[in-house]
């Protein structure tokens, strides 16, 4: 696998444009936060979606372990599903990362065994959005799911005093 | 045919990525889990509020009254007459950005507008129009604009997504109060009969009917019997609490989220046992039964209408001074606004002072009303109190400053010390710094925006706390979220169900009542959420079998 120590070389650059295009999405004096601040805790969302990416991007370079890739990818979705309202601009940025490895691996894709194994890379790209499809859905379910449990628990004492089971409800 | 999008493409066309045009030109988007409903009229009549009719912020017509621009205006002119503060705090700011990346929401959401300096604009933006001569002249380059019905929905908007929680104001060179800006906002908003229903609901009922949760005096005795009940099995301690008892010392006033609400419910039995165990003469009032005010939230004139009732009731049962339960805003409203809401310092009532260690609460000279950290506290300092943390062993907590009792009031080490007190050492891991203290990230959900249509922004505008409240659970196991507000109660456990799922929310009274040793209880082998304790139950018959 010639493309996969090509992409472990590049990881830096690689991840860093890819990063850049997702803070991009955001208005410009957020994309430049998102970017700068580095304190893990004053910029919670830049932070997250670096975690996440840099997790999906080390999942599939090394094997593409399907738990791994799921956990980057729902630290990711997790925030751009209370963020956006369409789950196609959720799940754009995996995409993206096609540009990004074309652009930043041009000269080595014109050798045609790179070029037919970033091939078979896209196909795995494809098979991460379905799997993120499938996660951004469960986040919006999970959404909905805390709107009901969150009604209940308003009067949960009172449910509780009326001898009903809070989780059965 | 229409061109389908590439992935670029989509990715660039988030819906709130600024376009070219300048701030002014961009509208607020009303997406579902953005905005909070329209307040149905018939609680605006139940309270006389003006204006009530129904209407829908997702449509274009929000049916205001003709004369909507003239009543704002005039409002605006009243109020920088009356507060000094808020003509300065449009006058003083020189934009110098400190507090842009400060406010929880605008982390969450990345919208511009979120950012306190540009959130005041949209109201500083209008009276520089109009009361400026430099707005009048000049328009747009002065920074004024014109009061448009647009303008009057991004206030409505961005106004509502701000909780009054100050961490602005804290990195503000000039200590500019976003919250009092929104405050009074929010009160023009009302003038025309613009309110969000979740907060005008618990108002209507809380004036018609004494709670926010619309419940009777009724309701109220029979959940507090029902929780003393429940304390008496758990311990076996009978706390009965007293009501309407006139001559007792004490009038005990906390939120209603305490006796309706998982997890409030163990906090108020927490109280209960406490009080049983030091034999504090205390009484509850049925008509003092909330102490938080949403009403704060929506007018400084509804705040006052609904707060008073506590000085009133103090002043009919003849108590010496009042207790405050764990309650973020209500301490807040209570301790800042309520002698001028009542127009003097209440003669009726004495300096406190702690029956048990003879403690004078000079902090609560003017007001004379003591919160309950100050209050357990002091007993704990004084060795009135007996605890076994073994009790609290299966706890390991992280304290969530709520904003109005730590960024507002300064109760920062009370709860801590508490907590140390409490719990074995070792179970309490404090969140980073930058995430506390003064700098605490608000829960995103306080100031009556805990609706339930608006649940996206709430998850964001809560973010930087769960994101603080994860590192801890990931890196020392931290399986408990404290705090010593009700608002938190009731809307942490929705936050960390999506952020940072195991983790529990917890009063820390509640922990008091499960440390608590009385002379001649029963032999505890759970909490009093009714889990088991270690050494007992489930992790009990685990050790048996492995030692077989």
């Amino acid at each position: 696998m010639q493309l996969r120590e090509l992409l472990t070389q590049k990881q830096a650059p690689i991840l860093s444009r890819w990063r850049q295009l997702v803070f991009d999405s955001y208005p410009a004096q957020t994309a430049v936060f998102l970017a700068k601040e580095q304190d893990r805790f004053s910029n919670p969302v830049g932070y997250r979606l670096s975690q996440g990416l840099k997790t999906l991007f080390e999942a599939l370079v090394h094997g593409g372990d399907r738990e791994r890739v799921e956990a980057g990818l729902d630290e990711i979705l997790g925030v751009k599903a209370v963020q956006e309202l369409a789950p196609s601009q959720s799940l754009a940025f995996i995409f993206l990362l096609k540009t990004v490895v074309r652009q930043e691996l041009a000269q080595e894709l014109q050798d045609s065994r790179v070029a037919g194994e970033f091939r078979e890379f896209g196909d795995i790209l494809d098979g991460v959005v379905l799997l993120g499809f499938d996660i951004y859905t469960r986040r919006r379910e999970r959404l909905c799911e805390i709107r009901v449990e969150e009604v209940k628990q308003r009067v949960s004492g009172l449910l509780r005093k009326a001898g009903y089971d809070l989780t059965n409800l | 045919m229409s061109k389908l999008p590439k992935p670029e493409e989509l990715a660039r066309n988030i819906s709130f990525q600024t376009p070219a045009k300048g701030w002014m030109d961009v509208k607020p988007d009303f997406r579902p889990g953005t905005y909070c409903n329209a307040a149905a009229p018939k609680w605006m009549e139940w309270v006389g509020y003006p204006f009530p009719r129904a209407w829908s912020v997702a449509e274009a017509d929000w049916k205001l009254p003709p004369d909507w621009k003239e009543i704002i205006l005039a409002g605006m002119e009243d109020r920088l007459k009356r507060f000094r503060s808020l003509k300065i705090f449009f006058d003083i700011c020189v934009r110098c950005g400190a507090c842009a990346d400060k406010c929880h929401f605008y982390l969450g959401t990345g919208d511009p507008k979120n950012m306190p300096v540009l959130r005041a604009e949209l109201m500083r933006s209008v009276y520089k129009r109009y009361f400026t001569t430099a707005g009048k002249l000049l328009g747009e380059i002065a920074g004024a604009r014109d009061l448009t019905e647009d303008v009057l929905k991004e206030w409505f908007f961005y106004l509502h997504q701000c909780t009054i929680c100050r961490r602005c104001s804290l990195f503000c060179p000039y200590g500019i109060d976003m919250a009092e800006m929104t405050l009074l906002g929010r009160e023009m908003l009302a003038s025309v009969g613009l309110n969000i229903d979740w907060a005008l609901a618990s108002v209507a009922q809380c004036y018609d009917k004494g709670s926010h949760i619309g419940a009777t005096p009724q309701a109220f005795k029979d959940m507090m019997d029902f929780l003393a009940e429940e304390n008496e099995r758990i311990t076996g301690i009978t706390t009965p609490p007293s009501y309407n008892r006139k001559g007792a010392e004490v009038l005990f006033v906390m939120p209603s989220g305490d006796y309706f609400a998982d997890p409030g419910t163990f906090t108020m039995m927490g109280y209960m046992l406490l009080f049983e165990y030091i034999g504090l003469d205390y009484t509850l009032s049925t008509y003092a039964a909330e102490g938080g005010n949403f009403g704060w939230f929506v007018s400084h004139e509804m705040g006052k209408r609904l707060n008073v009732k506590i000085y009133e009731e103090a002043k009919r049962l003849k108590v010496k001074w009042i207790l405050g339960g764990e309650c973020g805003h209500m301490w807040r409203v209570c301790n800042q606004y309520m002698p001028t809401y009542w127009g003097e310092s209440p003669g009726f009532l004495e300096e406190p002072v702690s029956p048990i260690t003879g403690t004078r609460f000079e902090n609560a000279k003017v007001h004379k009303m003591v919160h309950i950290s100050e209050f357990t506290a002091d007993l704990i300092k004084h060795g009135k109190l007996k605890f076994d943390t073994q009790r609290n062993a299966h706890i390991k907590l992280t304290f969530h400053d709520s904003c109005n009792t730590s960024r507002g009031m300064g109760i920062f080490e009370e709860p801590r010390y508490i907590i140390n007190s409490v719990l074995p050492e070792g179970n309490f891991v404090e969140m980073p710094p930058n995430t506390i203290r003064e700098k605490t990230f608000c829960c995103g959900s306080s100031s009556g925006i805990n609706a339930n249509e608006n649940m996206e922004i709430r998850m964001l505008g809560g973010f930087p706390r769960a994101n603080a409240v994860r590192y801890v659970q990931e890196k020392y196991g931290v399986n408990h979220l404290g705090c010593i507000c009700a608002l938190d109660r009731a809307t942490l456990p929705t936050l960390v169900q999506y952020w940072v799922p195991g983790m529990e929310c917890t009063g820390i009274t509640e922990l008091v009542g499960n440390a608590l040793v009385f002379p001649g209880e029963l032999e505890r082998t759970t909490d009093l959420r009714d889990r088991d304790l270690e050494g007992f139950g489930e992790a009990e018959e685990t050790e048996e079998e492995g030692d077989e």
